[in-house]
């Protein structure tokens, strides 16, 4: 009998001759692709994601991951997603989960923008030795600002500024809880932020103790589940951000496999071990625009009015939601496009529902400013940012700062092989089986974070050097710097964007 | 372009109450409650609708119109005259308000169709509804708020205390009265746009957002009715219009048919009612209320307060002697009602439904 | 002891009136004529005991650690949100999604609550929060329900005391029903059994707190069986996806 109808994705080799049998590979693959035959190593090809854990940690050389080329037959219209999901329906009735962000090939946007330079007529400026200010306030911002003279002659403030996040580079983590990811690459994270002067996001899943010295670099998260929320939580970092959706799984709850709640997890969340976490697809205190205010304002109050973000889904009608999250009182609207990543969602979901970060960050900006409320509420764009110039395209659409995750773990060893919902992450970064989360040192890796971070604030400037200007203000929301090449004029009106050539 | 609309969002608090003698309270009364609520609206949209506030000409259709465009007003007029008389124009009375620096220009006519006009077996107030969409849907900048015998709608863009000072809301009398606070996720600025949103004698006041919207839009423009604005609200009192004024079905049972009962509670009902419940979902399915909602309606003769199926939006009712409240909140009731002789929070998609008493 | 007088007065002027009063070390606060104002309690913690008079506005009590707060009349919507530790008495009714998330402490509501009540509660082995409602329930009650106390006695009459959906997603904790319960309006996931005499423990230790706040006698909160309802899987969607 066979074991599926749905062939192996991978099929993982040994190269029998180059092989000495040191079992490398059996310890390192959380997936249990490789046991031990007494004279050789037995391999199930059927449990391979393509991972690579094996092949790095292969002292030989020994190990390669094949595309299994007895895939189901290509088909232009019935791609192996559709024939497998079916398959794999057909044998359990489940919904099929995914991990990572949506890989089906939409138009990316981002790919059919380029930025301008300078040449001739404005000179463009040496980055490495002039100054270049990134340097980005995330929050409210009045609209005029009072100042007066002081008794000792001195300027200062006549009324009391909004609170603001301080970040050296606009760049910062997407939320990811304790609990979808280890504590370890928690860890990574904060230790990153802290270094870079940014912030990353604890995600619904609390603040576990060990992140309390981080908590100046640190975003708590109130989401539908409640997770760990307690007002020294609330307390605990520099804003509140309230979870109203995620671009992976617009208008969808959130359901963390029993797999991953071990006591510690369990602890910090305040939930049964072994039970599956829930967070229902809405909060349940919010149906309405004024019940979004109405929590904004409690988290307020309770915080002696720290700034709060509202992170959304982006779905068709974000112009009009964000206009009523910043007229609610958030200060921050958090931007989550089509592309975003997760742990763990229905395929069906992820693949299908909301839209693009590129056009719902153009719709956002243009919709606030028509309503003279841009200033009211930074926005962050998230969902797919792939690499500085992304982030530079996505600030000069509109966006105050960026939000990376998949790029944040990447670094840690992530391939986006997509099986973060699995528990089995055999680099330690979406697993809490505690051999897996051991592997992932937070000192080595943050290091490598740290790069990646230095690395694009470099390339940042090296493009702001390039436009001609030196602070990153003056490319916020400057989409006269950007020109579209091979989008429709009904793209190129929503984006606000020139056709290149024009 | 049909398919290039930009549904209007908003959030609200909302207020109601009704003398079932039809003894008649003052404006200041309903404001008083709405007042409390200005938390629940973010100052861009608040309005009043009043029942019994013009006995002098209580048999005639008063319209409220505003003009955004004041040079439109004579193209108004002449339409008017063209099939009505009118008995009287004048212009709304307003109080200057700080808060309300520019305002449109509101104008109220008492009206009557002409006898000749009413060829065939028209109805009067078809007739007045084929006038109020031809003017809300092809003149710009004209835009009736209301057009119901002895009531009339006053909103505008402020929050409640400034739209209750503007319209001077003290100086009106009625039997029934609702009342709204908004919160629009929309660009504000249109006056129009604030509640309560009208059509002959129903008003409407809504808190919440209908996410079948699409459906029940394309639903009733099959028997055209013109959608101008882009609310939520107007679905809800088009349907109302067209469900129990033209298709005669009695207002519980048109609650029935916009809050449906659950299949599941269907399925347990005994044999006619079950059969009378399904064939009721079915001819109405397009018709479903779906999403947040709870919403006041208004008529001549009642109040009826109702929400959505799985209460996903508050609404409380209070009874105090001959008055029957509803509001979004307890306090708002209390406001202006201290000691109820009882309060309830209605279930979900269960309307509570008041009639005058005699 | 201080009182407050909320008459008119915007919440966040009369929550912080309540904040001042808090850390002047006041110990006892009566706040009246209050009406509608939001967050009163919001995040507050300390040893407090805050007596309203009027109708409180919606989320009373949210993220309090530690007060007591006794409302002499009905109260809004919200109450209890995510709350950590304390005690709200609610002499009247109370409305829709109460206890949302709550991680410790006690509700104890005399009258009817509404929709969605003590939905999403937590609980460990530290700390568990409890509600106990004298009057019925709408629909949803403890849904998602993942840790703590739930009581609903249905003391004023013989109609129906909960709505439908009891315990939907419940995954933790438990729920005890004064009367009997229609298998029919719990959720998938609950399972409806006798109470055992460790349960009856629990229960009378928590009513004997509550019959204290309101004034009622435990014997005649007893004198009815319960029912007991407890998530039959600690994972209730473990068939739901395939992997």
């Amino acid at each position: 009998m066979f074991r599926s109808l749905a062939p192996p994705e991978y099929l993982a080799t040994i190269d029998r001759v180059k092989c000495i049998r040191c079992k490398r590979c059996i310890q390192n693959c959380g997936w249990g692709v490789y046991s031990w035959g007494g004279d050789k190593i037995l391999i199930d090809t059927f449990k391979c994601v393509k991972c690579l854990r094996c092949y790095h940690y292969c002292p030989e050389e020994a190990i390669e991951i094949k595309d299994n080329p007895t895939r189901f037959k290509q088909n232009a219209y019935w791609g192996y997603h559709n024939i497998r999901n079916i398959k794999r329906q057909a044998e359990t009735g489940g919904i099929p989960l995914t991990g990572m962000g949506s890989d089906l090939p939409y138009t990316i946007l981002f790919d059919n923008l380029l930025i301008d330079a300078c040449q001739v007529t404005n000179p463009s400026i040496d980055p490495l030795r002039e100054p270049m200010e990134l340097r980005t306030y995330l929050g409210k911002k009045p609209s005029s600002v009072k100042i007066e003279k002081g008794k000792d002659g001195k300027l200062k403030l006549a009324e009391p500024a909004p609170p603001q996040i301080k970040l050296e580079v606009p760049i910062i983590f997407s939320p990811m809880s304790y609990g979808s990811i280890s504590l370890n690459a928690q860890k990574v994270l904060a230790t990153a932020a802290k270094e870079c002067g940014i912030v990353m996001n604890t995600g619904e899943g609390g603040l576990h103790e060990d992140l309390i010295p981080y908590r100046k670099n640190i975003i708590v998260q109130v989401a539908s589940g409640r997770f760990g929320v307690n007002p020294e939580y609330l307390n605990a970092g520099v804003a509140v951000e309230i979870k109203i959706g995620q671009g992976a799984k617009p208008g969808i709850g959130g359901h963390l496999p029993g797999e991953k709640i071990p006591l510690e997890v369990a602890k910090t969340r305040m939930i049964p071990v072994g039970t599956d976490a829930l967070s229902p697809a809405p909060q349940h205190d919010i149906y309405s625009i004024e019940d979004l205010r109405q929590l904004i304002y409690a988290i307020k109050e309770a915080t002696d009015y720290k700034p709060v973000s509202v992170k959304i889904a982006a779905v068709h009608n974000v112009a009009a939601i964000a206009s009523g999250i910043v007229r609610a009182g958030a200060d921050i609207v958090y931007l989550d496009g089509f592309r975003g990543g997760t742990g763990a969602a229905p395929s069906i979901i992820r693949d299908h529902l909301g839209i693009p970060i590129e056009h719902a960050l153009a719709a956002v900006d243009d919709r606030l400013r028509q309503e003279g409320i841009r200033n009211e509420a930074s926005i962050i764009a998230a969902g797919g940012i792939r690499s500085s110039a992304d982030a530079a395209k996505a600030i000069a659409l509109g966006a105050d700062a960026v939000a990376i995750g998949t790029a944040a773990l990447i670094t840690m060893g992530c391939t986006t092989c997509g099986k973060c919902y699995t528990g089995n992450c055999s680099w330690g970064i979406t697993t809490q089986r505690p051999e897996l989360t051991a592997r992932l040192d937070p000192e080595v890796y943050a290091e490598r974070l740290i790069n990646l971070i230095h690395a694009w604030t470099h390339e940042l400037k090296e493009i702001l050097g390039a436009l001609g200007i030196n602070s990153i203000e003056s490319l916020r929301g400057n989409r006269e710097r950007l020109r579209g090449v091979g989008l429709d004029s009904f793209t190129l009106d929503i984006l606000g964007v020139k056709p290149a050539g024009r | 372009m049909n398919h290039d609309y930009q549904k209007d969002m908003a959030g609200c608090g909302l207020t109601g109450l009704i003398s079932r003698k039809r003894r008649r309270v003052s404006g200041s009364h309903i404001a008083k409650s709405l007042c409390l609520m200005t938390d629940r609206g973010n100052g861009l949209g608040a309005g009043y609708a009043a029942y019994g506030i013009y006995p002098e000409f209580k048999d005639f259709y008063a319209f409220h119109i505003m003009y955004d465009e004041p040079s439109v007003r004579r193209t108004v007029e002449e339409v008017l005259k063209a099939s009505y008389h009118v008995e009287k124009i004048e212009e709304i009375p307003t109080s200057p308000v700080r808060a309300i620096p520019i305002s449109p220009l509101l104008v109220r006519y008492f009206v009557e169709p002409l006898k000749e006009k009413l060829v065939g077996d028209v109805e009067e107030s078809d007739f007045v509804v084929s006038t109020v969409m031809r003017v809300n849907s092809e003149i710009e900048g004209a835009y009736i708020f209301s057009s119901g015998k002895n009531m009339g709608a006053f909103k505008g863009v402020g929050n409640p205390s400034d739209i209750a000072e503007f319209f001077r809301m003290e100086e009106y009398e009625g039997y029934l009265w609702t009342a709204h606070t908004r919160f629009p996720t929309n660009t504000p600025g249109w006056w129009g746009g604030a509640h309560p949103f009208t059509l002959l004698d129903w008003s409407i006041v809504h808190n919440g957002e209908i996410s079948s919207y699409g459906i029940n839009k394309r639903y009733l423009e099959m028997y055209g009715y013109k959608l101008t604005l882009l609310t939520d609200t107007e679905v809800a009192a088009y349907l109302l219009d067209l469900l129990i004024r033209r298709h005669g079905l009695s207002i519980p049972v048109a609650c029935a048919a916009l809050a449906s009962p659950f299949w599941k509670n269907i399925d347990r009902m005994d044999d006619g009612e079950r059969d009378a419940l399904t064939a009721l979902r079915l001819t109405y399915g397009s018709a479903l209320l779906n999403g947040p909602f709870s919403l006041l309606f208004g008529h001549s003769n009642g109040l009826v307060g109702i929400n959505d199926r799985i209460k996903l939006r508050p609404l409380v009712a209070a009874v105090k002697d001959d008055v029957t409240y509803m509001a979004s909140e307890e306090s708002a009731i209390r406001a202006i009602c201290p000691s109820p002789e009882k309060v309830w929070a209605p279930r979900a998609g269960d309307p509570v439904i008041v009639g005058l008493e005699d | 002891m201080v009182k407050i007088d909320a008459k008119g007065t915007y919440y966040r002027d009369l929550n912080r009136k309540v904040r001042e009063a808090v850390e002047k070390g006041e110990k006892e606060i009566v706040l009246e004529n209050v009406n509608g104002q939001y967050y009163i309690g919001d995040g507050l913690r300390g040893n407090v005991s805050i007596t309203i008079e009027g109708v409180p506005g919606n989320d009373l009590a949210a993220f309090m650690d530690g007060p007591t707060v006794r409302i002499k009349s009905n109260a809004q919507d919200n109450i209890g949100n995510t709350m950590n530790s304390g005690k709200v008495v609610i002499e009247g009714h109370a409305g829709d999604v109460l206890g949302y998330g709550m991680r410790g402490g006690k509700l104890h509501i005399r009258g009817n609550v509404g929709y969605r009540v003590g939905i999403h509660m937590k609980g460990d082995k530290k700390q568990g929060p409890t509600i106990i409602v004298g009057g019925t329930a709408g629909d949803f009650f403890g849904e998602y329900m993942a840790g703590g106390l739930l009581v609903l006695l249905g003391l004023d009459g013989d109609g129906p005391i909960v709505g439908d959906y009891l315990g939907t997603g419940m995954h933790g904790g438990t729920i005890f029903v004064r009367g009997e319960v229609d298998k029919e309006m719990c959720g998938a996931e609950v399972g409806v059994m006798e109470p055992d005499e460790d349960d009856l423990k629990v229960l009378r230790e928590a009513l004997s707190d509550y019959c204290a706040d309101l004034g009622l006698k435990l014997e005649d909160v007893m004198s009815k069986g319960f029912k007991k309802l407890v998530p039959v899987s600690a994972r209730p969607y473990g068939n739901l996806y395939a992997y």
